[in-house]
């Protein structure tokens, strides 16, 4: 065999070679004429029947967008509402010159300088008979001066549409959130064919959670159109006959929330000026009555549409007013973790009701002279548990923590609802964090980093360290003390309402996993303990109980955001505002019959008792009907 | 003295176009071939901007892509025959090391893994357009001709293992194509008729097994070209709708940018697959039929030149590469006017997407370096 012959025929090979070129084309001529053939059929010979079909298809149907679902608070007040308005568009075609229009509309102030190049790039990709927002919402002085000008801007020209509003805006924002432009993202995940004529959507908070029942179905119109796709006016009432029937657009459902509008104007008044959160929780339904960030923001501005700059600024504000604290902030839940950790104690009998312990104002593990202080460097002399909530000891809890275990600690502060979502339902909680011997081992890469201290569990047992909680969460955990051990999952929807029947869908309060003692006068023990906090003599959180009409419990927080070495003062005065502690309070009331449970946290506040607590104090006065506005 | 005395024969010979023609020539580039191809893209741009409705972004950055394309025609035509024919094995296999790194690590997009990112994203099965007839080629070249059955066999292999690869993406329009390109090779090669014959009965059965693996979405094309009317909203929308388009523009069309059924959107993929649709309905049968005439003077152009080339290497390419640009051209207008089923392969040179253009242009710098560099070689 000689595969690789030496002696090529060239001259054989290459009438080999023209030959099979002949053959291929000729098969290539024959499959060429098949399909001039099939074309000559079609443009010929069915000439007549596809020019007829093709006329069939000059009506179109134009997507009509249904009315967004309304938003109302627990007791009616509309919180997110559509109202007419006059936007600015512009058909490409119809224009001569569409970089001397943008310029002159931004001239007169109509569009944003920083906007021409976007709009004039939106513009130009779309079909060129297709109108281009150029601004969503017109002022009444825009449109008075746009009409003077109108002759001068051929292709330009207002039109009205529904826009979104919210007129108690700042106040509810995280609560409700604030619809946007509707972007290309928002289309992979949402039905493209319902959203055909829609320009907005939900994009955090409950608009975004309930989109699907606050949009409603689209509906679809037809239209008579030239042979270019534009709208015409029906020739001839039988060639309206001839169109198929219209659909009605569905209008969106209607959404009542848990929260109450008073305790969210309340709560955002008493943080103005401060980085923080408030979360009010109805202990026995788990309903959100507030839940308050700030700072806030005003949703309008995204309903209406933003210049770059305006939003560049909301971004990058470093205070971070589009940040919601309240189920996204997690912060060191200091002190306002003991009530749950006594139980945690008590029920794995680390200690009782009448163990006593000598506190001078630190704390030192056998074999070890780290001293860990408490927050009053005197020391609280000899105290029981219930001194030690009260006056809020950490030497106490040092010194229970080690026969507790980091990791019962974990289990029962588990329970109560920290370390994992509460599963609101609005998106975009976090965890929090609850340390354990577990969670630090897969946490740490290096060996030597998974091993869990006795000091990190001394630490955490005043809530600091590794451990992480949103106001979310400690609202939901004081509200599982204030009921003794009833949980509800915490909610912000109550119900939606079918605009069109009228008829309400009430979504019901859903338990979660309750949590059982083993003996109930410890739930008796702790809640005299933060009962003791507002009203006892030495409460930490009396003066926020002053002249109260009602009795409450509370416990008061404040968190470490850096340590100090073991021989400094800490001194508020001294130290730049954003390394002061945080300051946290938790509080339910009444006493006997618990309708409200709070969480408050202020960022960098320095004392919980001093400027969460007067917070707490005012959400629960509102609510329980002596607010500012019923003493008057 | 070689180069001294090649440079007396193309000056001695006149240039067809003058001086330019002398440049161009200077520059390997085959001045017919060039222009019949730019008259194709020409004609697609102007098709286009009106299928792309009218954007003038979108049009702009097919433009781009042209040049793109244009240049890299250009630089593949600076390249020597015997240099390609050197890097040929290696071009092979570094495809095939490809397809296997996108089956395990390539990018997912519309249900199918095609996509590679090594610094640039790019479909390795683009590569192997050129590599399979170049590889088949290459080891044709120094065999006596016809190929034996031994020799056909490993032939086979070369054509089937990036088939496989490919189809297992799965992206079957272009398997099917790229096996095409490869027994492209072989036919021109002298494969005996009686085999062809053979193999055409073979392909009976074949197309059974073939359905068997099919993807339930092919089949129903399959499906849908037997009866179209079957399921108007469904999947014979595309080819009834298509259908309308093409008929209703008649002899000479409604008009560039008039076409109603391109513009109202009620035909798919306007600015891709079925832009030969826009062009049936708004520049009518003439239009058409000038497009077609320009693909057969630039795939006339291309067996010339395989004609004249001076050894079995460059011939068989240059003979694959202009077929396979038929093929192309053949898949795609039949699909269009409903004579085969809808494989997505695009109309070369005019659909909206830059990669295969970019391929084609290569493929045809190919062409050019053939024929320019033929003098240059031993006879």
């Amino acid at each position: 065999m000689d595969i690789l012959s030496p002696i090529k025929d060239h001259h054989s090979e290459r009438r080999l070679f023209m030959g099979r070129v002949i053959l291929a084309s000729s098969a290539g001529f024959l499959l060429l004429a098949v399909v001039i053939a099939r074309l000559v059929q079609l443009q010929v010979f069915d000439y007549e029947f596809f020019a007829a079909q093709s006329q069939g298809n000059r009506f179109r149907i134009e997507p009509v967008p249904p009315i967004r679902g309304l938003v109302f608070d627990r007791k009616g007040r509309v919180l997110a509402e559509n109202l007419p308005a006059y936007q600015l568009e512009l058909i490409p075609e119809q224009v001569d010159d569409l970089d001397d229009t943008l310029q002159r509309l931004a001239a007169l102030a109509l569009i944003d300088a920083e906007d021409i190049a976007r709009l004039k790039d939106l513009s130009e990709s779309g079909p060129r008979f297709k109108p281009v927002t150029l601004k969503l919402r017109l002022s009444e002085e825009e449109i008075a001066n746009f009409a003077i000008q109108r002759p001068r801007f051929p292709g330009v020209d207002f039109q009205p549409r529904l826009i979104r509003h919210y007129p108690y805006g700042e106040a509810v924002a995280h609560a409700v959130g604030y619809v946007g432009a509707l972007s290309k993202n928002d289309l992979t995940r949402l039905d493209a064919s319902q959203y055909a004529g829609t320009a907005h959507t939900g994009k955090t908070g409950v608009e975004s959670r309930f989109e699907l029942n606050l949009h409603g179905d689209v509906g679809y119109h037809n239209v008579v159109t030239n042979a270019l796709g534009r709208q015409i006016p029906a020739e001839s009432p039988e060639m309206l006959d001839s169109l198929p029937s219209d659909v009605t657009p569905v209008p969106g459902d209607n959404v009542y929330l848990t929260i109450d509008l008073d305790l969210q104007q309340v709560a955002t008044r008493a943080l103005e000026g401060r980085r923080g959160a408030v979360v009010a929780i109805d202990p026995w339904s788990g309903d959100i009555l507030a839940l308050v960030s700030a700072p806030t923001f005003d949703p309008n501005l995204f309903a209406v549409g933003m210049t770059q700059s305006e939003y560049g600024e909301l971004q990058n504000n470093l205070n971070r007013p589009l940040f919601n604290r309240a189920i996204r902030g997690e912060y060191p839940p200091g002190s306002t973790i003991k009530p749950m950790l006594s139980i945690a104690a008590l029920e794995t009998g680390a200690t009782n009701l009448t163990r006593k312990t000598m506190c001078r104002g630190y704390f030192t593990l056998p074999n070890s002279t780290h001293r860990y202080r408490d927050w009053k460097p005197e020391g609280h002399g000899e105290v029981d548990l219930h001194e030690a909530i009260s006056q809020s000891c950490d030497v106490y809890f040092y010194e229970i923590s080690v026969d507790v275990g980091i990791d019962n600690m974990h289990d029962y502060l588990d329970r109560f609802g920290l370390g994992h979502v509460t599963g609101v339902d609005i998106g975009g909680e976090n965890s929090g964090l609850l340390p354990s011997r577990e969670w630090k081992r897969n946490y740490f890469r290096e060996p030597a980093d998974q091993r869990w201290f006795h000091g990190e569990t001394v630490i955490a047992s005043i809530g600091q360290g590794y451990m992480l909680a949103t106001p979310l969460q400690l609202a939901s955990a004081v509200a599982a003390v204030a009921t003794r051990g009833s949980r509800f999952k915490p909610h912000l929807v109550a119900a939606t309402e079918n605009t069109l029947t009228g008829k309400r869908e009430l979504i019901n309060p859903q338990r979660v996993d309750e949590i059982v003692l083993s003996d109930d006068r410890h739930w008796d023990s702790v809640i005299d303990a933060m009962h003791e906090v507002m009203h006892g003599l030495r409460g930490t959180a009396r003066a926020a109980s002053l002249n109260a009409e009602y009795e409450m419990a509370g416990k008061s927080g404040t968190a470490q955001v850096f340590s100090v070495a073991q021989e400094d003062e800490y001194d508020e005065d001294q130290i730049e505002e954003k390394l002061r502690d945080h300051a946290l309070f938790v509080a339910f009331a009444p006493l006997d019959a618990p309708r409200i449970a709070v969480a408050v946290i202020v960022e960098n506040g320095s004392s919980g008792s001093r400027v969460a607590a007067p917070i707490a104090r005012q959400v629960m006065d509102q609510y329980l009907g002596y607010g500012a506005d019923a003493s008057q | 003295m070689r180069v001294s005395n090649t440079r007396r024969v193309l000056i001695g010979k006149a240039a067809p176009f003058g001086d330019i023609g002398r440049v161009f020539r200077r520059l390997n580039i085959d001045m017919p071939l060039l222009v019949g191809l730019l008259m194709i893209c020409a004609l697609g741009l102007v098709i286009l901007y009106s299928a792309v409705g009218e954007s003038m972004r979108l049009w702009l950055n097919q433009l781009a892509r042209l040049g793109v394309a244009l240049t890299a025609l250009f630089i593949v035509a600076q390249f020597p025959p015997d240099f390609l024919r050197r890097w040929t094995p290696w071009a092979y296999m570094g495809g095939l090391v490809l397809l296997v790194l996108v089956l395990t690590t390539g990018e997912i997009g519309q249900g199918a893994r095609r996509w590679l990112d090594l610094g640039i994203r790019f479909q390795p099965s683009e590569i192997m357009k050129l590599a399979v007839p170049m590889m088949g080629a290459w080891y044709l070249h120094d065999r006596q001709m016809p190929p034996r059955a031994g020799q056909l066999l490993i032939l086979a292999v070369m054509i089937i293992v990036p088939t496989l690869l490919i189809a297992r993406q799965p992206d079957l329009g272009t398997a099917l194509l790229i096996a095409a390109s490869g027994v492209i090779v072989i036919i021109l090669a002298g494969l005996p008729i009686r085999l062809m014959i053979g193999l055409a009965v073979l392909s009976v059965p074949g197309a059974f097994v073939l359905w068997r693996f099919m993807a339930d979405y092919q089949k129903q094309r399959v499906l849908t070209l037997l009866d179209p009317d079957s399921d108007p909203l469904g999947a014979g929308y595309n080819i009834i709708q298509s259908k309308i388009a093409i008929g209703s523009g008649g002899l000479f069309g409604k008009g560039w940018t008039n076409g109603s059924q391109a513009q109202l959107e009620y035909l798919p993929e306007r600015d891709t697959d079925f832009i030969f649709a826009v062009m049936g309905e708004e520049l009518g049968l003439l239009g058409l039929l000038s497009l077609l005439c320009l693909y057969m003077f630039v795939v006339g152009r291309g067996l010339y030149i395989a004609i004249q080339a001076p050894d079995s290497y460059s011939r068989l390419l240059a003979g694959s590469i202009s077929l396979t640009f038929f093929v192309y051209v053949f898949v795609n207008t039949a699909m269009v006017t409903g004579i085969i089923p809808v494989v997505g392969v695009p109309l070369p040179l005019v659909s909206f997407g830059g990669t295969s253009m970019v391929t084609l242009m290569a493929g045809f710098g190919i062409l050019m370096s053939i024929h320019s560099h033929r003098k240059l070689l031993p006879r």
